[in-house]
């Protein structure tokens, strides 16, 4: 997800437990949120400022491969929708940033992280996008397994990350649509153009399924984080989910899902499909997708590039104020 | 010098007449510029017609271990729910 292979610290065997985590494990099962200044255990502060954070980093950086494609949209209102929905997407990202400092963490601090490599942000993300069809693919697939996970996430026990959410959630399913709306339009313009649709879910149709995460169902963090509310669903879950409601789109556009062994499971009320390649995730993870260097280079490079006006802004706001004090 | 903007929150009255509600926080330099990030942050979509930015270290926040004596002075005191008169039905509407 955008959030993947969250390591998750604490116990989740009430024996285990002081008297205060007890009480705070109580309190999330009656579904109370917990807010910043309350009581928590290290643990899931910590828990939470990696997630949140690595949340937020996946808003920032996937803003680069569908920014790739602005500047060379197929008609003016594909490029305002696309400047919109990549808006929506730094939005996103600040949300949760903010979120997050609420634990403690300065926004400074976490960018320091992602850019030295110490915090990831989604494998997904490390794809390149090498045609306009990636845009609808992106939207369609990537926001979808976006929303999938995002969906149950209001839910979650943090008071300001479900408060996120919510908003995100809203904003999360024009992205989906309007990809959705170019898979159409391709896949009922010439043949190339369906092809190219066709050639755009084949690259994305594996790297989004990897966006849940490998299986986690005995996974000893998944578990923790299960207890606490972060995390709602199974990875398993939420790709199953996924597939199933994807299968029928890809259907309807009369694309083929790149998956031989794909086939309707009556028994279990969904589809069987093959798994993606997980040493490629891994990979991925490690750094070495295609674009991890552009990727991670092309933020290191705002970010140094936009110091002197940050100092800027800070410097005439200081002077400003320094000012308004005297002439009182 | 860290040159980390300042953390300011944000309030929005929606086009209803309702309160300003608060909607999140953000970073910025000073709080014309505040107001203007918060514009592009929570209004893209109608949201508002009126933006209050304040700094967050400006506000003042009851402490959560004091639920109990700031809150529950009120459970016992129901006659201040309308529901704890009994008005016969013969009266109409009141
Ligand atoms: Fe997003
Ligand atoms: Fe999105």
């Amino acid at each position: 997800m955008y959030a993947q292979l969250v390591k998750s610290e604490g116990t989740a065997n009430r024996d285990e437990m002081t008297p205060e985590e007890v009480a705070f494990q109580d309190r999330i099962d009656r579904n109370e949120k917990i807010e910043p200044k309350e009581w928590m255990p290290d643990g899931y502060r910590k828990t939470l400022i990696r997630q949140i954070g690595q949340h937020a980093h996946s808003e920032i950086v996937g803003q680069l491969p569908e920014g790739n494609w602005i500047t060379r949209a197929p008609t003016l209102e594909r490029k305002a929708i696309l400047l919109a929905k990549v808006q929506d997407e730094a939005g996103h990202g600040l949300y949760l940033y903010s979120a997050a400092e609420t634990l403690g963490v300065s926004r400074d601090e976490l960018l320091e992280a992602l850019h030295a490599g110490k915090m990831k942000y989604s494998s997904i993300f490390n794809y390149p996008t090498l045609t306009w069809a990636d845009m609808g693919a992106v939207g369609w697939l990537v926001d979808g397994a976006a929303i999938m996970n995002q969906v149950p996430l209001q839910r979650t026990s943090y008071g300001p990350y479900s408060r996120a959410m919510i908003r995100i959630c809203k904003e999360e399913s024009f992205h989906q649509r309007q990809g959705y709306d170019i898979m159409m339009k391709m896949c009922a313009g010439t043949p190339e153009q369906k092809a190219m649709a066709q050639d755009a879910l084949n690259r994305f149709w594996y790297p989004a399924l990897m966006m849940f995460g490998p299986s986690d169902k005995d996974s000893v963090h998944s578990a923790q984080s299960m207890a606490w509310r972060i995390k709602m669903n199974t990875n398993d879950e939420l790709r199953q989910k996924f597939v199933d409601q994807t299968v029928p789109q890809a259907k309807f556009l009369g694309l083929t899902v790149p998956d031989p062994d794909l086939q309707w499971n009556e028994e279990k009320g969904g589809h069987d499909f093959s798994e993606p390649d997980w040493s490629e995730f891994y990979a991925v993870l490690a750094g070495n997708g295609p674009c991890n260097a552009e990727r991670l280079g092309a933020r290191v490079k705002a970010w140094d590039d936009g110091a002197w006006f940050r100092e800027g802004l800070m410097a005439h706001a200081a002077k400003h104020s320094g000012g308004r004090v005297a002439a009182e | 010098m860290s040159s980390e903007w300042p953390l300011w929150e944000i309030f929005i009255r929606g086009q209803h007449g309702l309160n300003h509600r608060h909607v999140g926080s953000l970073h910025a330099p000073d709080a014309e510029m505040a107001i203007r990030n918060a514009r592009d942050v929570y209004t893209r979509r109608n949201e508002g017609v009126s933006i209050w930015v304040v700094r967050s270290n400006d506000i003042t926040a009851s402490s959560p271990s004091d639920k109990g004596p700031l809150y529950e002075p009120s459970n016992s005191k129901v006659y201040r729910h309308p529901t704890f008169y009994d008005i016969p039905d013969e009266v109409g509407h009141m």
